[in-house]
């Protein structure tokens, strides 16, 4: 170890010297540190909000089966939103009616995906209960779609959203086939696998998902799961949850209350 | 001997090769060449084969997420409609339609927001929108207020009576049925098909006004039943008698007989 460097000067001239650098320093500093205070105004006036940090978020779903009275105002609001084909067999979300018989059987349809109503169904055998129940992709934490794409096309945001790149999607439709909630489909005028995406345009604006927007009976929750005070939080807290097909492992995002065994 | 032999081996050499540190040093080198060859190829390869934007973010294109970020909105959000029809939004907002959101029925309105007069919003004014969400289905919740369209005022549109913005009725029903048209269906089928709603309900005539708010009651004892079924009741006599003491004695009546239904088939 060297020996401390002594300052062979008077202390007078220590103390005058180092006070002397110092008022350059500032003055060197002052205009700087202006500018800088000036560039973060202008930078705060341009940009008022913060910018949409998916790291704090993490979504999900929640979907109030008792409340649903199957008026497909989300299958319709779905399709405009997002640019859905019209025609049927294509849907990010869709709602299915299950009537269950008296001997436990049940018939599930979906005329259209419900975009129109449901058209009476009389029943020869009698009906023990019968419920609408809105379908959409389940977001899984754990997504078998997005295992199987050959071209990693398909993937999970930071916050929890599965979405399918459409630069590099090459329409193979293994994801259609690994979904075990069928809720993929081939755009047939792109060739690419689509999937409801949570309407992710929406939330990173700060706005909810356009089927949760015109429920008209708040069916249909969303909110941030880690978050207490979201409203997908309170609806988790109160309600008795359950997930499609829990067995396969998925980690769905779309929680369900109110669930009948007969759905899958 | 047998040392020596297995020094040599030891060594990484044939039992009849001689060390030689210039041939190691070549083979050194060229192993050398070949690996920057390799390593050269593949981050080249990287460079060029993976997407610019790979990675940033997770295991995914970060430019696929912006390119969905930036799609157009169409759905403008129930907040944007106040600011420029205030009236409608606060008589709609303490109306019973308060949770249905204004582009239910007008459609997606971010076009309408940014200009108004150029994309005019349509309102469904045709008898067949408004049965998609009140028209009798019995899949839907029981009390959703739903009516029968053939029924109901057959080929007046709906807005004649009621204002979709405070959709209360424009008098307050008559009949039950009005409202209740589940029950009435199944009770007129049944052999409780003559007995008047009122029979069993009391109903105070402010759940006409304020149905939520105030309730009809429901019977509550066994008795109340009795007073018909009982063996000793004064009733007619083709009324079915059982004895109260021992017929289901755990149970309260309804727990078994469904009472708009009670042949229990």
């Amino acid at each position: 170890m060297g020996e401390w460097k002594r300052d062979a000067r008077e202390p007078s001239e220590q103390i005058s010297g180092s006070r002397r650098e110092f008022l350059h320093t500032c003055s060197l500093a002052a205009p700087l540190l202006l500018l800088g205070l000036r560039a973060a105004a202008v930078e705060a006036w341009a940009a008022p909000e913060a910018a949409y940090n998916a790291r704090e978020h993490y979504y999900g779903m929640g979907v109030d089966v008792a409340r649903c009275i199957g008026c497909g105002r989300c299958v319709e609001a779905c399709k405009n939103e997002n640019d859905v084909p019209r025609e049927p067999y294509y849907f990010r979300t869709w709602v299915e009616r299950y009537v269950v018989g008296p001997a436990g059987e049940a018939e599930v349809d979906s005329p259209n995906g419900g975009i129109a109503g449901f058209p009476p169904k009389p029943s020869e055998k009698g009906v023990l209960r019968t419920f609408f129940v809105p379908k959409l992709c389940n977001q899984c934490a754990d997504p078998p779609c997005v295992q199987v794409c050959p071209v990693g096309a398909t993937f999970a945001t930071e916050d929890g959203v599965v979405l399918v790149d459409r630069d590099y999607c090459i329409g193979c439709r293994y994801c259609v086939q690994a979904c075990p909630y069928g809720a993929r489909f081939l755009d047939p005028r792109t060739h690419m696998a689509d999937k409801c995406t949570f309407c992710y345009h929406r939330v990173v604006r700060g706005l909810v998902p356009a089927c949760v927007e015109v429920c008209p009976t708040g069916a249909r929750v969303f909110g941030d799961i880690r978050q207490r005070s979201s409203p997908l939080a309170r609806f988790t807290r109160f309600n008795k949850i359950m997930t499609l097909k829990p067995h396969l492992n998925t980690k769905p995002k779309v929680f369900y209350a109110a669930l009948d065994q007969e759905v899958r | 001997m047998e040392r020596a032999r297995g020094s040599q081996l030891a060594s990484g050499l044939l039992p009849n090769q001689q060390f030689d540190p210039h041939l190691m040093l070549q083979q050194l080198k060229s192993l050398l060449i070949a690996f920057a060859v390799l390593a050269g190829g593949l981050a080249l390869g990287r460079h060029f084969l993976m997407p610019k934007t790979f990675g940033q973010r997770g295991h995914y294109r970060a430019a696929a997420v912006d390119a969905i970020e930036k799609q157009p909105v169409h759905y403008a959000g129930r907040e944007a409609c106040a600011a420029c029809h205030p009236e409608i939004v606060d008589r709609h907002s303490k109306a019973r339609h308060q949770t249905v959101a204004c582009e239910v029925c007008h459609g997606p309105a971010a076009a309408h927001t940014e200009a108004p007069t150029e994309n005019k919003l349509p309102a469904p004014r045709t008898r067949g929108y408004c049965p998609l969400c009140h028209g009798y289905d019995p899949s839907r919740p029981t009390g959703f207020p739903q009516i029968d369209p053939v029924a109901h005022n057959p080929l007046k549109p709906c807005i004649t009576c009621h204002n979709p913005h405070q959709p209360e009725p424009p008098h307050v029903p008559e009949e039950c049925s009005a409202c209740h048209g589940e029950i009435a269906r199944t009770k007129a089928v049944s052999r409780h098909a003559l007995l008047a709603f009122t029979q069993c309900h009391n109903t105070p005539l402010q759940h006409k006004v304020t149905p939520r708010l105030v309730r009809p009651d429901k019977p509550r004892t066994r008795e109340f039943c009795g007073g018909c079924h009982a063996q000793d009741a004064r009733s007619p006599k083709e009324i079915p008698r059982i004895d109260l003491q021992t017929h289901g004695s755990r149970y309260l009546c309804w727990q078994c007989h469904y009472p708009h239904r009670p042949e229990g088939d």
